[in-house]
């Protein structure tokens, strides 16, 4: 990889057959060695330079049967080969464009899709090799047009003298409020905690995704005209009736913030966390940095339960915070974890440990109260559930202890009630996610609904695309309900 | 941003702040908390909402200092502002509505146990508060419990009112007249001390706890509390609980998780601010 010259104008580089294009081979994310990197909080993945990206954007081959099989793979249907032609052609700025017409967090997704699944999944190039690195491109674009946002136009329309809320900062609140201040809408953004951002600010950490980052993509709302009130739950501050009461339609997308515990014996010893509170105190409170008063556990030998991103996220920042032994305890095997494929690679170059097919059946205390053990069984996969995935069985007499002072909890999360408890009116079903019909409207009619409170646990990327279709929605019903007043 | 707009010395160690806070002091309840983040880089700490004005648009915070982050809290004077207030939080209090219910404060519990003999008051519910404090400098907030009904003070050294615990002077009020209810506030050995002698007598008893929290939505789990062997969050489920039913020996296990590092952090603002530990 050498990087010693600026790339060639686009008219002056030859055009590569496809053929050619075949041979290039992907390129490397340049990224902070592992030994480096366990000691700071910084950005593991350093971005692609101009010329990778360039570079990069030459294996596409366009699909000569256009069905462009990558943005089928993009749960927003980003116009990929859009963007990447224009960054092959060297026209950054178009590409940015693009990229932004489609999807309003780039900067965001470009980090933490699970490219593999989707876009890249997909990929033609995939079949015989590796496919082309769109998550790296696409970051590459977005980053710039981060850095160069007074060269892109600022939408604006006409008002259309509608108020909508937003509950929730996370990415389906932030993406909506994007696409609905463009539609010339007054948008007020609610969020519980003391800062924007959600799940991007309180969950993911600093070295897979920067704080100035989410800042940014919030600082730039709020120059389009969208206004953010943080300190404010509703549910507490003011109900959904009320707010419902004070604007013309709401967007509600409040997350599953409530963490699951594992229900076994021990788990109010001391040194259990939920990932939610270990990942809130490290990311939201800063407190991995020394001037944060707020207080976290650093321990030797911490073991993290779960296989998700949420898993790797803490057991990645327990070993950043002092954890020599970081132990990932997951009770299926390596082929079913459920974080993204690059995460897991990161923890295993990071030194983390990973105990496939165990299952904690019990915490174990010291006479203080300490953690000092978590008690395992070994697991073995059997028939297929409902998931599709083999069920993880205890294997008879397997019992053992696995030594460790903190545990941390990183099994999934459910609905938070506090929302939907205060408007009996709002349809929940057995689980307490919300009800919403194909427009994403729910029982209350100029409701919406969107990201995790509806469908469970699951990606940005998803949130960020109920966010659109409810906007869009939103959009309609506005329309509609202007109509009718008219 | 909350303007500070009167703070007031109680005891040596407690302080009243009055602060905007528009919203929450019309809406709140007697039982709700806040969440107070000072500024950035403070820590979120949950404070009982001790008094509101809905005209003037203020709440009253009543705050131990205890350590780094309370001791930076109550350095705040008029004129200065707290950068978030989050509220109200919580379930109000499930509150008496007739009969006779005691009221018993220790050290800044009595700020918690003041909204409740006032809404008490306001039922028409007759109170009797029971407080205390290590001597006379200690006790706070006698006047305004005594505009709601009739007050015993305790101090353990005895300069001032009855001499011993507020649990003595409570088992004298239980053994000569009938109470309803018992609202009890304070450090956890009191609290404890308390059900020990409302549970023989099966009178209700109603704690208001305060564990470690940090977003006091539900989201952390941190105030996890076990009452009557489940699992229950102190903010979205409390903060008041059945007081029979608390496991006080966890709770009070659990509140000394990060003694280590509160101990540092204390001694490093001394060092900072010059105050001799």
């Amino acid at each position: 990889m050498t990087e010693t010259s600026e790339p060639a104008p686009a008219g002056e580089r030859p055009v590569l057959t496809n053929k050619e294009r075949m041979t290039i081979e992907r390129h490397l994310m340049p990224e902070q060695a592992p030994d480096i990197r366990v000691t700071n909080f910084d950005e593991v993945n350093l971005g692609f330079t101009e010329l990778l990206a360039i570079a990069e954007a030459e294996r596409c081959i366009n699909c000569p049967n256009a069905d462009s099989l990558c943005v089928a793979g993009c749960p927003v249907n980003v116009n990929i080969p859009r963007f990447v032609t224009l960054v092959r052609e060297g026209n950054i700025q178009a590409a940015a464009e693009a990229l932004m017409d489609d999807n309003a967090l780039p900067c965001v997704t470009g980090r933490v899709c699970p490219q593999e699944t989707q876009c890249e999944g997909l990929c033609v190039r995939g079949k015989k090799g590796r496919p082309v690195a769109i998550g790296y491109i696409e970051r590459y674009v977005a980053d710039w047009a981060m850095n160069h946002r007074d060269q892109l136009p600022m939408s604006s329309k006409a008002s259309s003298g509608k108020r909508v809320a937003i509950v929730g900062s996370g990415p389906a609140g932030l993406t909506a409020a994007g696409e609905l201040v463009k539609s010339g809408h007054d948008v007020t953004i609610f969020e519980a905690f003391h800062a924007p951002g959600g799940v991007l600010v309180y969950g993911i950490p600093e070295f897979r995704l920067p704080k100035d980052i989410v800042q940014k993509e919030v600082d730039r709302l709020v120059a389009e005209g969208v206004h953010v009130e943080v300190n404010a739950i509703i549910g507490r501050t003011w109900t959904l009736h009320e707010l419902r009461g004070m604007y013309d339609a709401i967007f509600v997308a409040v997350g599953a913030g409530l963490p699951v515990f594992m229900n076994v014996p021990g788990e109010n010893f001391k040194g259990v966390y939920s990932a939610n509170e270990y990942l809130t105190r490290a990311n939201l409170m800063g407190a991995f940095r020394d001037d944060s008063d707020t207080p976290i556990l650093h321990r030797k030998r911490v073991a993290v339960v779960g296989g998700g991103n949420v898993a790797m996220d803490a057991v990645r920042t327990a070993h950043r915070l002092g954890a020599a032994e970081a132990i990932i305890v997951y009770r299926r095997g390596p082929d079913e974890l459920p974080a993204r494929r690059e995460e897991v690679h990161h923890a295993e170059q990071e030194g983390i440990r990973f105990e496939y097919l165990t299952a904690p059946i019990e915490v174990v205390g010291d006479e203080h109260g300490w953690v000092k053990g978590l008690k395992c069984v070994r697991m073995e996969l059997g028939e297929p559930d409902e998931s599709g995935r083999r069920r993880p069985v205890k294997v008879p007499d397997s019992e053992f202890m696995l030594d460790c002072e903190m545990v941390i909890v990183a099994i999934g999360t459910r609905a938070n009630p506090l929302l939907t408890a205060s408007e009996p009116d709002l349809a929940v079903n057995e689980w307490g996610y919300m009800v919403v019909d194909e427009n994403g409207m729910t029982s209350v009619p100029g409701v919406f609904a969107g990201g995790d409170i509806v469908r469970g646990a699951a990606t940005v990327i998803l949130a960020m695309g109920d966010g659109k279709r409810a906007a869009a929605a939103i959009d309609r019903y506005l329309g509609v309900a202007a109509a009718s007043a008219a | 941003m909350h303007p500070i707009v009167a703070r007031q010395q109680l005891s040596p160690n407690v302080t009243r702040f009055v602060v905007e806070a528009q919203r929450i002091a019309q809406i709140r309840q007697p039982g709700q908390f806040v969440i107070v983040h000072a500024d950035q880089g403070s820590e979120r700490i949950p404070l009982t909402i001790a008094d509101a004005d809905p005209v003037a648009g203020t709440i009253t915070l009543i705050i131990q200092a205890v350590g780094k982050s309370t001791e930076d809290l109550v350095a705040l004077g008029v004129g200065d502002a707290i950068r978030d207030i989050a509220g109200p939080l919580g379930r109000a209090t499930e509150l008496l509505e007739t009969g006779h219910a005691v009221c018993v404060g220790g050290g800044v519990g009595t700020a918690v146990v003041l909204p409740i003999a006032q809404g008490l008051r306001e039922r028409g519910v007759s109170v009797t508060s029971v407080i205390g404090g290590r001597s006379r400098e200690w006790v706070i907030l006698e006047e305004e419990l005594r505009e709601n009904g009739d007050v015993v003070v305790c101090t353990d050294d005895g300069s001032y009112g009855k001499p011993g615990f507020v649990t003595q002077a409570l088992e004298e009020v239980l053994a000569s007249e009938k109470v309803d209810t018992v609202y009890a506030v304070g450090p956890v050995p009191m609290m404890r001390a308390v059900v020990a002698l409302t549970k023989p007598l099966g009178v209700p008893t109603v704690v208001s706890l305060n564990p470690i929290m940090v977003d006091g939505t539900g989201m952390c789990g941190g105030c996890r509390v076990s009452v009557g062997g489940k699992t229950m969050y102190a903010c979205v489920d409390g903060p008041e609980f059945d007081g029979l039913q608390v496991d006080f020996a966890e709770l009070s296990d659990r509140l000394s998780t990060y003694r280590d590092f509160e101990q540092a952090a204390l001694e490093q603002r001394h060092c900072a601010v010059g105050v001799a530990s």
